[in-house]
Formats: C-alpha cells, sequence, structure tokens
C-alpha cells in the first residue's frame, strides 16, 4: 500500500529542544531529575547544560512524507530504537526529518497487516548527526480496508 | 570508576516499581509527547478498538524503562536503546523496570531491559547500550 513511497523523505523541520517541554516530558515519565530538570545541576555537569530524556525526540516535528497519510487510530507500535552520538542538550536547535526504510505487507495475528518502517534524524547546527530512531508501525488488516475505502 | 563499571556480568541495577497506572498519568503523557491517540484516554474509544479498556501509551513505558539509567547519566549515556512492544498495559496494572548488565564490550555495556506487569508478564523488551566516558 505504501511501496512506492519507500526511500522518501520530509522536508527538514527547524525544532528547540525546550526547557519547558522537556520538564514536562521527564515529570509525565516519572523522571524529573535534575540533570533534566535543574538548571545548576546542569550547568555543574559535564555536559555544561541540561540534557533530555533518552526517548524525547517523541516531541520533535519531523515533517511529513508526501503520500504517507496514517490515521491517528487502529495502528500499533511494533518496535521502537534510538541511537545517539551523544545527549541532546536543553536550549540547542535541531533539525529534524524522517525516511521511509520500508513497507511491506505479512501475514499474521491481525490478517494481512502492514508493516512500515520508518527512520528519523536529528542533526545540529554544524548538520552532525545527533541521533537516528526506528519506528517500526503495524496496520492491521481492518484498518487497511478503511484506508483504501 | 563509576557503579555501573564495577558491575558483573548478569547483576542488575535496583529494580523500580511503578504506582498503579491511572488515567491522568497517561493523560499527561499525552500533552508532554503530543500523541492524543484516544485509546490511550478516552475508554469509548478503547472499546470501539476492540480493547478492554484504554491501554498506556507503549513510548510511556519505554520512557519510564530509562529511568533506571538517569542517576548515571553524568558517567556516561545511553547510546542505543532498543525495545520490542510485547504486551498491553492496563489502568491499575502494576509495572516493574529491570536491567540487567549482559555484555561489556571496552567502555560499552549492554544491558537486558524489560517492563514486566503483576502478572509477570513482559510487556515491553529489549537493550540498552550505556557508553561510558573514558575522562
Amino acid at each position: 500500500m505504501f511501496r512506492h513511497l519507500i526511500g522518501k523523505q520530509s522536508g527538514k523541520v527547524k525544532n528547540i529542544v525546550e526547557r519547558g517541554a522537556v520538564k514536562k516530558f521527564a515529570e509525565a515519565i516519572g523522571d524529573p531529575h535534575p540533570i533534566y530538570v535543574d538548571e545548576e545541576t546542569g550547568h555543574k555537569s559535564r555536559y555544561q547544560a541540561n540534557i533530555a530524556p533518552p526517548t524525547f525526540p517523541r516531541v520533535f516535528d519531523y515533517g511529513t512524507i508526501e503520500g504517507l497519510d496514517l490515521p491517528n487510530k487502529g495502528l500499533i507500535h511494533g518496535e521502537q530504537t534510538f541511537h545517539y552520538e551523544r545527549p541532546l542538550l536543553v536550549g540547542e536547535e535541531i533539525l529534524c526529518y524522517t525516511v521511509l526504510k520500508n513497507y511491506f505487507d505479512k501475514l499474521g495475528a491481525l490478517g494481512e497487516m502492514g508493516f512500515l518502517l520508518i527512520e528519523s534524524y536529528g542533526e545540529d547546527s554544524d548538520g552532525k548527526i545527533v541521533f537516528s530512531s526506528t519506528s517500526t508501525v503495524i496496520i492491521p488488516e481492518a484498518v487497511k480496508k478503511v484506508m483504501v475505502g | 570508576m563509576s557503579i555501573l563499571g564495577e558491575l558483573k556480568i548478569g547483576d542488575s541495577l535496583d529494580e523500580i516499581q511503578l504506582e498503579p497506572v491511572d488515567r491522568i498519568t497517561l493523560i499527561k503523557y499525552a500533552g508532554a509527547s503530543g500523541d492524543y491517540n484516544p485509546i490511550h484516554t478516552i475508554d469509548d474509544e478503547a472499546k470501539k478498538a476492540g480493547l478492554p479498556g484504554i491501554i498506556a501509551h507503549g513510548m510511556w513505558t519505554m520512557g519510564n524503562l530509562s529511568k533506571l539509567f538517569t542517576s548515571y547519566l553524568e558517567e556516561g549515556f545511553i547510546q542505543d536503546y532498543t525495545i520490542r512492544f510485547k504486551g498491553m498495559v492496563f489502568l491499575h496494572d502494576v509495572i516493574s523496570l529491570k536491567a540487567e548488565l549482559a555484555e561489556k564490550m571496552g567502555n560499552k555495556l549492554r544491558f537486558h531491559v524489560q517492563a514486566v506487569n503483576q502478572k509477570g508478564d513482559q510487556v515491553i523488551v529489549g537493550d540498552v547500550i550505556y557508553h561510558q566516558y573514558l575522562d
């Protein structure tokens, strides 16, 4: 269903690792550690800044891949990975984008399911990749049928 | 040398048991993450999707699990974090977070990590590679 979009990339979107967003996120995962939220702790740390929790990139805007129109309901998150070159620093600017790495259909418990492999990236202001992440998203057969219409 | 560096293969970090999952926690995560899929917050939507009730965001559980390592983030960082979502987390579930050292590769430590529910079923499982700073 999305095979023709394999390799397509979104435009790069500027994101800021916002202090308030990091605090809210750290609290939402029950981890308001000073290294994330306390300015003085951050300043005195080896990073000389606060850092963001490893799953914080969930918050970023990665832009959209043209034609990859997914419903906000009915999808199943199968797997998730993050790879970091260094932690994200509070206050820094990150350019984010996403690529459809693969799409295939597979027979499984929920009928002929669609599997999307989406890879996302964050670059710093020097153009160096800070993190990459992959999400495996499963589209159950019933949802696929509705999407085709 | 940090405490993590002194661990032996098979040693575990201190386990954390979370408070029973409640709705406000999931509403907060929805707001903080921007994931407003209603099966995580609204009963009717969860039922329409064929679920017995609302379920936690998989990323909420994954976010929680990473806190086993937070107090070690001055001596190193999480270089790789890989998770497979295996089971659903429902309201009132009591989730325990665990990490066990599986492998040492120079200054990199690979941990098996998992979150299990009150029945002992794994809900998420995966690996963390913790990169220790050498200086």
